[in-house]
C-alpha cells in the first residue's frame, strides 16, 4: 500500500469513485434525482431567503407542534421513494416471466430491503409519531410534550436516520438482505459490502430516537394531563398513543441489540451470528421479532385511535364501548409481546412451541374483533357523513377483517408451512398494514389538517385519492394470495412460471393506481393550499369535533391553552358544547412560560448521522467526531440555565380576543354543509 | 399537593425543597421508564449470554478465563460506590453546603474509577491469553455483556464528574438535584446490573 492511498484511507475511509451507482442505469438515475432534488431544494430555499425563518421557527423548534408537522414531511418525502420503489419491482416480476427483466438481481435485492426499510421506520414511524405528537397533547389538555428537547432530539435522530437512506442511494449499493436483514447472509462472510452497515446504521439511529420518543410519549400522557382528565376520560387515540409508546419502550431496545450485536460481527469479527464458531442466529430471529411483533401493533393501534375518532366525529355520536375499547387495546399491547415466534414457525423449533404461539396469535383476533364491532355499533344510528377520513375508516373495517382472515390461515402452523416465504404472506402483511396503518395515518392527516393549518383539504381530490389507494391496494395484493397458493416465493428477481402472468399484470396495474393515489394527495395539498382563503376554518371546529384538540383555534396558539382546562368528562369539548360553556374565556390571563428553542436537537442529530456514515465508509475520523460532538452537545446543554421564555399575559388575552372575536362573527355550520364554503370551523348545536 | 407526599419512586426532596420536590415528579418519573429500557437492553444481553455460554467453540470457557477473586473486590468496589452515592443523596437533600455533597461524590467517583480498572485489567489478562471476542460465540457474549455494563458505569462517572462541576458552578439549584437524583437512579441500576453479573456469569461460571 502506497503512502497516498494511506492517507485518502485515512481521510475517506473505503469511499472511492467506485462508490457511484454506475453499475445501473435504473441506480443512477435515481442517484442523480436525490441529487438534483436536494440542490434544487436549497437553492430555492437560498433564493427565497427563507433559512432564517425555517432554522428559527422549525428546525430548533421544540413545539410538539412544528415537530409533529416536521415528521409527516419525512413521512410523505420517504413514502414517495419507496412507493416509486414498490412499482419498480411489479414491473419488474411482471416483465420478468422467463426473461431477465430491466433489474438485476443485485439491485432488485436493493429495492426490496430499501422498500421494506423505508415503509416501516421511515413512512410508517413518522407518520404516527408526527400525527401522536401533534393531537395528543392537545387532547390530555397540556401545554407541550413533558420533555420538549428530547422530543426535537428524536425528530432528528429519525431525521439522520432518513437522510442516511437518502445517501445509501447516491453513494454505495444499499442491503440485499430485506428489511429483517437476517445473518448470516447479512454477515461479514456474506455480505461484504456496505450494504448491511447501511441497514443497521439506519435503523439504529431510527430506533433510538423511537425509544426516547415513547418514553416521552408515555411520560407525557402519566403525568401532564389537565386537571380531571383522568386515564378513562381521555379520548381513545391517546389510549392508543399510551399503548404504543409502552410498546415502543420495551420492544425498540431488542432492536437495537440485534442491530448492535450485527454490527459486533461485522465490524469486530465477532460471533453472535455466524455460522461456526460457537455462533447462533436464532437468536437474530428471536431478538429481532422480539421489536418485529410488538412492531406491527405499535403501527396499527395508533391508526386504530384515529378511526374511533374520525368514526365517532362522523357519525356525530360518542363511541361506542369506550372500556371495551380500552380493554382490547391493552389486551392488544400485552398479547403482541406473545407471538413472535408466529414470524418463524419453519425454523425448528417444536411442534408444541408452534402450537403455543399459533393460539396466542390467533387470541389477539379476539380484542381486534371487539373494536370492529364497537366501530359499527358507533355509526349504528348516527349522523354518518361520508368524508374522505370516514370513507378510509370504512374501507379499513372491510379490508382488515379479509387480512385478519389469512392472518388466522398463518397463525396455523401446518398451512403456515405450505404458504411460508410465498407471496401470501406478502400479500397478508401488506393486508394489514395499508389498510390497517397507511388508511388511518391518511385518514388522521386529512382529519386535523384544518387543526393544523387552519383551512379545510379540498374534497374533491381527497374522494379520487381514496378511490385510487382502495382500488389499487386490492388490484395490487388481492393477486398476490392467488400467486402465493401457487407457490410463488416472495422477493423473486425473475419467475419461471407463465401461469403467473395474469395475476402479476393486475399486481403490476395495481401498484400504478397506488401511486396515483399518492400523486392524488399531492394535488389535493396543492389545490387546497390554493384555495386556502375561502376554506378557512379559524374557529377551530370544523367536523364538531368531541376532545378538547377542537375547542382552540385553528392553527392553534403556540401555548395551546390559554388556561388549562379543567375536565369533568369523556368528550369533554362536546359536553361543553352542550352546556354552553364552549368559547368562554378565562376571568384572568396570567403569563405563560414556555421552552426556547434550542439547537441541539438538529446538531445532535446531524452528528449522528455523521457517525453512522462514518461506521458505514469506515471514516473514523467522522465516527469519532460525531460521537463526541452527540455526547458534547448534551453535556453543554446542561449547563445552560436559560431555557425558558415567557409569553406575557397580555399578548395572550389579545390574541385569546382575536380568535374570540372572531368566532363571535361567524355564522355556525349544520352538518350537511360542512364540505361547503360555509364551513368556518363553527359548528351549529345540536339542540 | 403537599410536599411530603411521595411522588416518585426512590430518593424524594419532599418537603426539603418542595418546589423542586413538584417538578421532579415527572422528570425521575421520565428517567424511570429510561431505566426500564436499559434493563430490557440488559435483560436481552444476559439471554444472549445464556443461549451463547455452551458456545465456546473449543476456546476457553468460564472456568478457565474467570478470577472470583478480582471480580468479588469488584463487587466490593461497586457495592460501596453505591453506598457513597447514598449518602450524597442524602448531603444534598438535608446538607446546608454543598461541601459534603462533592466529598461524597468524588469518593463514588473514585470508587467507580477503581472498578473501572480493575475489570480492564481482567480484560488484558483475558486477551492475553487468547480470550478474546472474536474467539468464540462465548467470548463474544461475555465481552458484550460485562462492557456493556462496563460502558455504563464509564458513562457514570463522567456524568458524575459533570455533575461536580456544575455543583461547583451552580451551587445546588433545581436542575442540579433533579440530575443528581436521576444520577443516583443510574448508578444504583448499575449496581443491580452487577450483582447479576456477579451471579449469573461469574458465579455460575465458575460453578460449572
Amino acid at each position: 500500500m502506497t503512502e497516498t492511498r494511506g492517507v485518502w484511507h485515512l481521510l475517506l475511509g473505503n469511499l472511492t469513485y467506485n462508490a457511484l451507482p454506475f453499475y445501473s442505469a435504473i441506480a443512477a438515475f435515481a442517484a442523480g434525482l436525490v441529487v438534483v432534488g436536494a440542490i434544487s431544494v436549497f437553492v430555492l430555499i437560498t433564493w427565497l431567503g427563507k433559512w432564517r425563518y425555517l432554522w428559527t421557527e422549525w428546525f430548533t423548534s421544540v413545539d410538539h407542534k412544528r415537530i409533529g408537522v416536521m415528521y409527516i414531511i419525512i413521512a410523505f418525502i420517504m413514502m414517495s421513494r419507496a412507493l416509486i420503489e414498490a412499482v419498480l419491482m411489479r414491473v419488474q416480476q411482471a416483465v420478468a416471466i422467463n426473461s431477465p427483466g430491466f433489474l438485476p438481481p443485485d439491485h432488485f435485492g436493493q429495492l426490496f430491503s430499501t422498500h421494506g426499510t423505508i415503509m416501516i421506520f421511515f413512512m410508517a414511524m413518522p407518520f404516527l409519531t408526527g400525527l401522536i405528537n401533534y393531537v395528543m397533547p392537545l387532547q390530555i389538555g397540556a401545554r407541550d410534550v413533558k420533555f420538549p428537547l428530547l422530543n426535537s432530539i428524536s425528530l432528528w435522530l429519525t431525521g439522520g436516520g432518513a437522510g442516511l437512506m437518502m445517501v445509501s442511494l447516491v453513494l454505495g449499493k444499499f442491503s440485499t438482505g430485506g428489511w429483517s436483514g437476517y445473518p448470516p447472509y447479512t454477515g461479514i462472510e456474506f455480505s461484504p459490502g456496505v450494504g448491511p452497515d447501511y441497514w443497521i446504521w439506519a435503523v439504529s439511529l431510527s430506533s433510538i430516537g423511537t425509544t426516547l420518543t415513547g418514553l416521552n410519549f408515555a411520560t407525557t400522557i402519566y403525568k401532564g394531563r389537565a386537571p380531571g382528565m383522568t386515564l378513562m376520560r381521555m379520548p381513545l387515540f391517546c389510549w392508543t398513543s399510551l399503548c404504543t409508546s409502552i410498546l415502543m419502550i420495551f420492544a425498540m431496545p431488542p432492536l437495537t441489540v440485534a442491530t448492535a450485536l450485527l454490527a459486533l460481527d461485522r465490524y469486530l469479527g465477532m460471533h453472535f451470528f455466524t455460522n461456526g464458531m460457537g455462533g447462533n442466529m436464532m437468536n437474530y430471529a428471536n431478538l429481532f421479532w422480539l421489536f418485529g411483533h410488538p412492531e406491527v401493533y405499535i403501527l396499527i393501534l395508533p391508526a386504530f385511535g384515529v378511526y374511533s375518532e374520525v368514526i365517532s366525529a362522523f357519525s356525530s355520536k360518542r363511541l361506542y364501548g369506550y372500556t371495551s375499547l380500552v380493554c382490547a387495546t391493552m389486551a392488544i399491547a400485552i398479547l403482541s409481546f406473545t407471538v413472535w415466534l408466529h414470524h418463524f414457525f419453519t425454523m425448528g423449533q417444536s411442534a408444541n412451541i408452534n402450537a403455543a404461539f399459533g393460539i396466542a396469535t390467533m387470541t389477539i383476533g379476539v380484542p381486534t374483533g371487539v373494536k370492529v364491532y364497537d366501530w359499527l355499533l358507533t355509526m349504528f344510528r348516527g349522523r354518518v357523513r361520508f368524508t374522505p377520513p370516514m370513507l378510509f375508516s370504512l374501507a379499513f373495517i372491510v379490508s382488515f377483517v379479509i387480512g385478519g382472515m389469512t392472518g388466522i390461515i398463518l397463525a396455523t402452523p401446518p398451512l403456515d408451512y405450505m404458504v411460508h416465504n410465498t407471496v401470501f404472506l406478502v400479500a397478508h402483511f401488506h393486508n394489514m398494514l395499508i389498510p390497517g396503518l397507511l388508511y388511518g395515518m391518511i385518514a388522521g392527516y386529512q382529519y386535523w389538517f384544518p387543526k393544523a393549518f387552519g383551512f379545510r383539504l379540498n374534497e374533491t381530490w381527497g374522494r379520487i385519492a381514496f378511490g385510487c389507494w382502495v382500488v389499487g391496494f386490492y388490484l395490487a395484493f388481492m393477486p398476490l394470495y392467488v400467486l402465493g397458493a401457487e407457490g410463488m416465493p416472495r422477493r423473486s428477481q425473475e419467475v419461471f412460471d407463465t401461469a403467473y402472468r395474469p395475476w402479476l399484470l393486475i399486481a403490476m396495474i395495481g401498484a400504478f393506481i397506488l401511486l396515483a393515489g399518492l400523486v392524488s394527495l399531492f394535488i389535493q395539498l396543492r389545490v387546497s393550499i390554493r384555495q386556502r382563503d375561502s376554506n378557512r376554518v379559524f374557529a377551530g371546529d370544523p367536523w364538531d369535533g368531541r376532545g378538547l384538540e377542537w375547542s382552540v383555534s385553528a392553527p392553534p396558539p403556540e401555548y395551546n391553552f390559554a388556561a388549562i382546562p379543567t375536565v369533568t368528562s369523556r368528550d369533554t369539548f362536546a359536553g361543553q358544547k352542550e352546556r354552553g360553556q364552549a368559547y368562554h374565556p378565562p376571568k384572568t390571563y396570567q403569563d405563560i412560560e414556555m421552552p426556547k428553542n434550542s439547537a441541539a436537537g438538529v446538531v445532535i442529530g446531524i452528528s449522528g448521522a455523521a457517525c453512522a456514515f462514518g461506521l458505514v465508509w469506515h471514516i473514523w475520523w467522522m465516527s469519532i467526531l460525531g460521537l463526541i460532538l452527540i455526547w458534547g452537545t448534551v453535556i453543554v446543554r446542561s449547563f445552560v440555565r436559560d431555557i425558558y421564555k415567557v409569553i406575557p399575559a397580555a399578548d395572550v388575552a389579545r390574541t385569546e380576543a382575536r380568535w374570540l372575536n372572531h368566532v363571535a362573527n361567524v355564522r355556525p355550520v349544520p352538518r350537511e354543509l360542512e364540505t361547503t364554503l360555509a364551513n368556518k370551523g363553527l359548528a351549529e348545536s345540536v339542540a | 399537593m403537599s410536599a411530603n407526599e411521595v411522588i416518585h419512586a426512590g430518593l424524594n426532596l419532599g418537603a426539603t425543597d418542595p418546589k423542586t420536590h413538584e417538578e421532579a415528579g415527572s422528570a425521575i418519573f421520565g428517567f424511570w421508564v429510561f431505566l426500564m429500557t436499559d434493563a430490557v437492553l440488559f435483560a436481552l444481553l444476559f439471554a444472549n449470554y445464556g443461549v451463547l455460554l455452551s458456545g465456546t467453540a473449543g476456546g476457553p470457557g468460564p472456568a478457565a478465563e474467570f478470577k472470583l477473586s478480582s471480580a468479588f473486590i469488584e463487587t466490593l468496589l461497586l457495592l460501596t460506590s453505591s453506598f457513597n452515592f447514598g449518602m450524597a443523596s442524602l448531603a444534598m437533600k438535608h446538607g446546608s453546603q454543598p461541601r459534603l455533597l462533592q466529598v461524597w461524590l468524588l469518593t463514588t467517583l473514585l470508587l467507580g474509577a477503581g472498578f473501572l480498572g480493575m475489570e480492564l485489567h481482567d480484560f488484558a489478562t483475558m486477551l492475553s491469553d487468547g480470550a478474546a471476542p472474536s474467539r468464540s460465540g462465548f467470548l463474544s457474549a461475555f465481552f458484550a455483556l460485562v462492557s456493556t455494563h462496563g460502558l455504563h458505569v464509564f458513562a457514570g462517572c463522567i456524568w458524575i464528574i459533570v455533575m461536580m462541576v456544575q455543583i461547583a458552578v451552580f451551587g445546588t439549584d433545581a436542575r442540579v438535584k433533579i440530575n443528581v437524583l436521576r444520577l443516583g437512579l443510574f448508578w444504583h441500576f448499575l449496581d443491580i446490573i452487577w450483582v447479576a453479573i456477579f451471579s449469573v456469569v461469574y458465579l455460575q461460571g465458575l460453578i460449572r
